[in-house]
């Protein structure tokens, strides 16, 4: 009844090639970011900002990344954790070297440093795929992981080996170090993530994206179309990088605060990115944002929501059953619903479009 | 007086002895890719969770023969779990599904096993099952090498079991019905051949590998989850082995095993140490590049 698209007429080609052709869609973007802009900044309290929030930002953007290489073209990866690492160290050393410009141009520069490390991991996709491939972005998990630690360069040669975030600002805001509030933070990964998730769309929609897609579906004819397979897979890999950079740069800087990269970047993360894809949805942006939810969310809301129910659950306990319910809901997943959430989201549209009268 | 051990073929041993354990986990990835098309992710939690199984019977008063068996029975519902819960539903599904199925499987399995048994490292029961303890000497090349009898004793094991599956692959009736499932689960299917009897039978099988694998492990150093990562260096072995082939596991088990170790000795202390992280990752990639389908792998021929 109110997710009707009748009347709704598309008079020139723009129109109709719109990302969000109906107008109820476009309202609810602008009412969704509306929510992220004012509502959560005004009821939500430091902790669920800094802690829910923030977090979620972070990994929805990793995700985005992930799903560019996995959904969209088809390449397995598991070293989107390493990927995010070099976001976070680069972004770490082009604030040693320059001080005076803004953290966010840094933030969004180190990306590139990503990106290249990813394409030349990537290297190898034109000759292999499938599981090879998986094992290969392995190489990059591991190899890069070991880096971190091993390079004194990379963290400044201090003696913690950790990342320290300096005091930057932003029109006077302090946005990272310690003195910066969880909004002001918020607020910089909100932009950032609607800035890059505006540009992911783009992409995808596009001719680029469009070869990608065509990657995925069967190489050999993409290749027989003239779809350069190299061209095609590095630019997922270097877009899907980057991505994952600047989400790494993002949860250093704006999240943890400082850190190092045997306890953040480790394989897990790489896996708990993947399954926020699968969750979500293979080929989906706004999957990547629900898987990310979902599965950011998950321990959070059983450490604190069962025990608040009345179901008393220790910590370690918790961690335990998120283990078991991701995995559990990895294979109902694949069983019932194999394009995840965003899949759901889209019958659940349709179903809205023809209701009250089902056929 | 004393020899000085001989530092090369010390390494060179100890190479073996892990490519040993790796090609044990390799076997379990290749039987099971092998036999159902799968590939199993789980392999490696599997050992962990097997090894566990066991210990936490034996903590629980169990003697220890009878641990193994009811561990054995242990992994058989595991594998009768799997089978029902995910792999029925997910017939005829792309392998890369079934792939990522593998890792909720894994991520399950984790959770399972640590709320069961507790994350703490556990001492594998070695004496009870009458594993040998202690060092032998050998003089080699002027220096002593110091071989744990514990290496032997699982290069032996290791050695009978790839022996006895081999066989069991390439001359029963069952062998060949697996065989026929990973070429193809429908064309299996339509001649006759029990699609879940089959998997149960080849996840009962990778079971037993991940029991075994788990006991000599977990009688190295203790039985903890710090396997499961450790695991994940059976993949490097299987791309250079090539993933259907049974020697494959092995050879490339030995060769990243040897590399690594030759690797983290010799070249490790010139860039920073611990390098054996990575390096049988670069060892396998490097070797994709000239021939994808492995050592001993089957060539992948593409139609369109």
């Amino acid at each position: 009844m109110f997710y009707r698209e009748a009347g709704q007429y598309k008079t020139n080609y723009a129109a109709d090639m719109a990302v969000f052709p109906l107008r109820q869609d476009r309202i609810g973007i602008a009412v969704i970011l509306g929510i992220a802009l004012v509502g959560v900044p005004l009821i939500g309290n430091d902790f669920f900002i800094a802690s829910v929030m923030i977090p979620f930002l972070v990994f929805s953007l990793a995700a985005i990344g992930l799903n560019i290489l996995t959904g969209y073209t088809g390449l397995i990866s598991l070293g989107t954790a390493a990927f995010m690492g070099v976001g976070a160290y680069s972004c770490y050393k082009l604030t040693t070297y320059f001080p005076g410009v803004n953290i966010v141009v840094l933030i969004l520069l180190s990306g590139l440093f990503s990106a290249a490390i990813g394409v030349l991991f990537g290297l190898p996709s034109l000759r292999i795929k499938g599981f090879y491939l998986a094992v290969a972005t392995l190489a990059a998990q591991f190899f890069l992981q070991w880096a971190f630690v091993r390079v004194p360069w990379l963290f400044n040669y201090n003696a913690s080996g950790a990342i320290e975030v300096p005091q930057r600002t932003l029109f006077g805001l302090p946005i990272t170090g310690a003195a910066a509030t969880p909004e002001t933070r918020y607020f910089v990964c909100l932009g950032l993530v609607v800035v890059l998730t505006w540009f992911a769309s783009n992409l995808v929609h596009g001719k680029l994206g469009r070869s990608w897609m065509a990657v995925r579906d069967m190489d050999i004819a993409a290749e027989l179309m003239g779809i350069k397979l190299l061209n095609a897979k590095l630019t997922a890999f270097a877009v899907s990088s980057y991505f994952a950079g600047v989400a790494g740069a993002m949860m250093i800087f704006l999240w943890y605060g400082g850190g190092e990269a045997n306890d953040v970047f480790t394989i897990r993360l790489s896996f708990n990115i993947l399954f926020m894809v699968i969750i979500g949805g293979l080929g989906s942006l706004i999957g990547s944002f629900m898987g990310a939810a979902f599965i950011a969310s998950l321990p959070t809301i059983l450490k604190f929501g069962l025990p608040a129910l009345g179901v008393p659950l220790s910590g370690a306990a918790a961690e335990h059953v998120t283990f078991m319910l991701v995995g559990a809901l990895i294979i109902i997943f694949l069983i019932v619903e194999p394009h995840g959430l965003a899949r759901l989201w889209q019958i659940g549209k349709q179903k809205l479009r023809t209701w009250p009268f089902p056929y | 007086m004393a020899q000085a051990p001989d530092l090369l073929a010390q390494t060179i041993w100890e190479g073996l002895v892990s490519g040993v354990l790796y090609a044990l986990i390799a076997l379990g990835f290749v039987l099971i890719f092998k036999a159902s098309g799968v590939f199993n992710f789980a392999q490696g939690i599997m050992v962990v969770f097997a090894a566990l199984t066991l210990v936490g019977l034996y903590e629980k008063g169990v003697p220890a023969f009878l641990a193994v068996i009811l561990t054995l029975g242990v992994m058989f519902a595991l594998a009768v779990t799997i089978e029902r819960v995910v792999l029925r539903p997910l017939v005829n599904q792309p392998d890369i599904i079934l792939f990522m199925a593998t890792f909720g499987i894994t991520y399950f399995l984790i959770g399972f096993g640590e709320s069961l048994f507790g994350g703490s490292p556990k001492q594998m029961i070695a004496d009870q099952l009458y594993l040998p303890k202690g060092a032998i000497d050998l003089k080699i090349l002027g220096g002593i090498v110091s071989l744990q009898k514990i290496d032997i004793a699982a290069a032996i094991i290791a050695s009978l079991m790839i022996a006895v599956l081999a066989l069991f692959f390439q001359y029963t009736r069952i062998g060949r019905a697996l065989r026929a499932v990973a070429d193809s689960h429908k064309a299996a299917l339509s001649v006759g051949i029990s699609l879940n009897q089959i998997w149960v039978i080849v996840w009962f099988t990778a079971g037993i590998v991940a029991l075994i694998t788990g006991i000599m492990w977990g009688a190295r150093s203790d039985v903890s989850f710090a396997l499961e990562i450790v695991a994940l260096k059976a993949l490097p072995v299987l791309i250079l082995g090539g993933f259907t082939s049974i020697p494959g596991a092995i050879v490339g088990g030995l060769i990243i095993g040897i590399g690594e170790k030759l690797g983290e000795f010799y070249w490790g202390p010139l860039i920073g140490g611990g390098i054996e992280s990575w390096l049988a990752y670069f060892i396998a990639l490097g070797f994709l590049l000239f021939r994808p389908q492995g050592l001993f792998g089957d060539k992948i021929i593409e139609r369109i």
